[in-house]
């Protein structure tokens, strides 16, 4: 994985400095709130319903276990022992005092990392597959091109006070588990007959109060020219999108208002217009973030692993766990294990400092020191020995970690909701939790399938339910929760928005109401067919009749 | 209004004047763009150096005319957080402007180093800050990982501190 360099180590650290005396001038009143907040946010600092919450950039969701350990270290010494991983692979701190986050910068510093840009009007953490460089379907790693966007993006002077924050995504494989037609930008690679890597771009993708699926402005960037072309984007935006109305002011709505033909024209003739000398991408620059991502070493193992398989038929609950947290690795004898951070009844996405530890020692005895958090808000040791797979579960089930639901009905998105959040018209959480003992029985979870159910709090959609296939979305009527639900939502390379079903449901009917979807689609479905699938064939009526026949 | 530029804090000797204010006979005026369309062949004869305040809404390519004649172009910060600004500074350099460019209205401390390396070289600064506030915050960084862009007070590149054997990379001609 990326390691910071001597220019690197300073720039965070004078960033630090700088917030410091930031923070101080806000204590001392020199600043107002309002001069500070922006200045905050472009450190990760949101002030919450509570408390303030820290955020804290996980770039491309890549973690080392020195890392891992002083994200423990931070949740036990400044927070109440637990941290929330989200769906931007980040992990926030939801109970932080404004005096003590400085020192939490200079800790995350030491170990070369930083809360830059995790919030603010500005490009923010750059995200990508959590399965890069592991998996089997993959073209190339991503993470290096993520690495120079990161580092194009940071304090970039020109793009700092942006009409909205802005979201890159970027993935390698031809499966997208990146999301990246819902991104502000997205960057899919792709080889050409000579074998050379170019980027497709898509632009104004988004989720929010207007869900969008982005367009492709470039089928093939040659690599050399992204980061010229970013800023052409960027540039265009900057001038022209709204600032008028915050809710308008993101990239998606510029995009549908000029149209997409005019939009791309716009970039095209900025593109154009501009000097490039200083933005191409110098193969030796690439090359030496590359080499930083080079594969670990791998043995040459068999592809059979005899332990492993043994393992499997003796206990019931390890190949349960196999048959859903397991995914397939580009190299033989390994395999991609997936920590689920959504046990029954659980909050989805939070860990304590104690199973980050579990995970941060599994990944340096198991997994080349490596660890991913996914935009799912799970963990991932990316590169394990399938011969070590048993005595990893066997920790992780010793832990609270080995729940055996990765893309089932468990799996729950939700963003923290109402219990946290100042924007929040409803509570997340709790909906979560309540489905996720519903489902509780994992032969049920199984026979079900893959299913994606995303939960938002508010329209503002951090929990994605606009692309789940069951999505969630909590308002507000006069007092009152009440909960809306979407169908047909994916964010793969398929991707689509979910459809709204009728009327909201009661927080402590959603339960029951996600059952009668369920229970639909298994009465509906053809042999092998998916949630998804099903419902693209069977079109809403049948789960609006379910749901709302009887009513 | 006291100004910052070049690392200190000098008088505006400019005189700014209004779409409908008359023009005096001599000095060093800057007059919103509006009046500079309307009044362009008498104001190129002006006894006297030529600014003018931009607008956030204009394309940059409409001021390649009168550039040759402009001495100050001023763009407005209508609110700290409006950033459209810092890409009308970078385009005005990119289309060959080298003399004074700069910025006005709710100017912050803390956004005095981006403005910089846009290509901003002067800034109204009110009163509500120390100088030595100013100062400070115009340093706070010493490395970017921008190339080409402006690069005042010492300010380095980690492109070519990384990369320093490697081939000398060629300023931009807009570049100082």
């Amino acid at each position: 994985m990326y390691r910071y360099d001597e220019f690197d180590r300073q720039f965070v650290t004078e960033r630090v400095a700088q917030f410091r005396d930031q923070a101080s001038r806000r204590l001392s009143g020199a600043l107002t709130e309002d001069e500070f907040r922006p200045l905050r946010l472009m450190n990760g600092l949101y002030l919450q319903l509570h408390a303030y919450m820290l955020r804290i950039a996980v770039p491309y969701g890549t973690l080392s276990s020195r890392q891992l350990n002083t994200l423990a270290f931070i949740a036990e010494k400044w927070d109440r022992g637990y941290g929330h991983f989200t769906t931007r692979q980040n992990i926030q701190f939801n109970w932080i005092k404004l005096e003590d986050t400085a020192d939490i910068l200079s800790k995350l510093a030491e170990v070369e990392m930083h809360a830059i840009q995790t919030s603010g009007n500005c490009i923010r953490n750059v995200t990508t597959d959590q399965w890069a460089g592991a998996a089997a379907d993959e073209i190339a790693d991503p993470r290096p091109v993520g690495e120079l966007v990161r580092q194009w993006s940071s304090l970039h002077p020109e793009f700092s006070y942006l009409p909205r924050k802005f979201k890159i995504a970027v993935t390698g494989a031809p499966n997208d588990r990146a999301a990246v037609k819902v991104h502000d930008i997205g960057l899919r690679l792709h080889l050409n007959d000579k074998g050379e890597r170019g980027w497709e771009v898509l632009v104004g993708g988004g989720l929010g109060r207007t869900p969008v699926i982005g367009v492709t402005v470039r089928d093939f960037l040659p690599e050399h020219e992204l980061i010229a072309y970013l800023e052409a984007i960027m540039r265009v935006y900057n001038l022209y999108g709204r600032r008028d109305n915050k809710y308008k002011a993101r990239i998606k709505i510029l995009v549908h208002e000029l149209g997409a033909d005019k939009f791309r024209a716009e970039v095209e003739a900025e593109y154009a217009r501009r000097p490039h000398a200083d933005t191409k991408v110098e193969e030796r620059e690439l090359q030496r973030i590359s080499a930083y991502f080079a594969p670990p070493k791998f043995e040459k193992l068999p592809r059979w692993s005899a332990t492993f398989e043994e393992a499997r038929a003796r206990n019931k609950e390890f190949a349960a766990w196999v048959k859903t947290n397991v995914a397939a690795h580009r190299i033989d004898g390994y395999a991609i294990a997936n920590v689920s951070l959504k046990p029954e009844g659980g909050i989805p996405g939070d860990a304590t400092a104690d199973q980050m530890r579990v995970v941060a020692d599994l990944a340096q005895r198991y997994a080349f020191d490596e660890i991913r958090v996914s935009h799912h808000q799970n963990l991932v040791l990316p590169h394990v020995r399938r011969d070590d797979l048993f005595a990893i579960w066997k920790v992780l089930n010793a832990n609270g970690l080995a729940a055996s639901n990765i893309g089932l009905a468990g799996d729950i998105i939700a963003c923290p909701g109402l219990d946290y959040c100042s924007l929040a018209t409803a509570r997340s959480i709790p909906i979560a939790q309540s489905i996720s003992r519903r489902f509780a029985d994992l032969n049920r979870q199984h026979e079900i399938g893959p299913l994606r159910i995303n939960i938002s709090g508010c329209i503002n959609a951090c929990g994605h339910h606009h692309v789940g296939h069951i999505g969630i979305l909590g308002l507000d009527k006069k007092g009152e929760e009440y909960y809306q639900i979407t169908l047909g939502g994916s964010s793969s390379e398929s991707a689509s928005i979910g459809t709204i079903l009728g009327p909201g449901f009661a927080g402590e009917d959603v339960p029951d109401a996600i059952e009668k979807i369920v229970n639909t689609y298994l009465a509906h479905r053809q042999p092998g067919e998916e949630f998804l699938a099903a419902y693209r064939r069977l079109g809403a009526q049948p789960f609006k009749e379910a749901l709302y026949a009887a009513a | 209004m006291p100004l910052l530029k070049n690392g200190s804090i000098i008088s505006d000797d400019w005189i700014t004047i209004g779409l409908e204010d008359p023009r005096p006979e001599s000095g060093d005026i800057v007059v919103p763009y509006a009046r500079l369309l309307k009044e362009w062949e008498s104001l190129t004869d002006h006894d006297g150096r030529l600014g003018v305040i931009f607008t956030n809404i204009d394309r940059v390519e409409a001021l390649t005319l009168f550039l040759p004649r402009l001495a100050l172009i001023v763009l407005p910060f209508p609110s700290f957080t409006d950033g459209r600004a810092y890409s009308l500074a970078r385009q005005i350099r990119e289309i060959g402007y080298t003399r004074e460019l700069r910025a006005a209205g709710n100017v912050l401390p803390d956004q005095v180093q981006f403005m910089l390396q846009v290509g901003f070289d002067s800034f109204e600064i009110g009163d509500r800050f120390s100088a030595d506030i100013w100062l400070k915050a115009s340093r706070q960084m010493s490395l970017a990982y921008q190339r080409g862009l402006f690069r005042p007070l010492g300010q380095q590149e980690v492109w070519s501190e990384r990369h320093r054997e490697a081939e000398p990379w060629l300023e931009q001609p807009h570049a100082g």
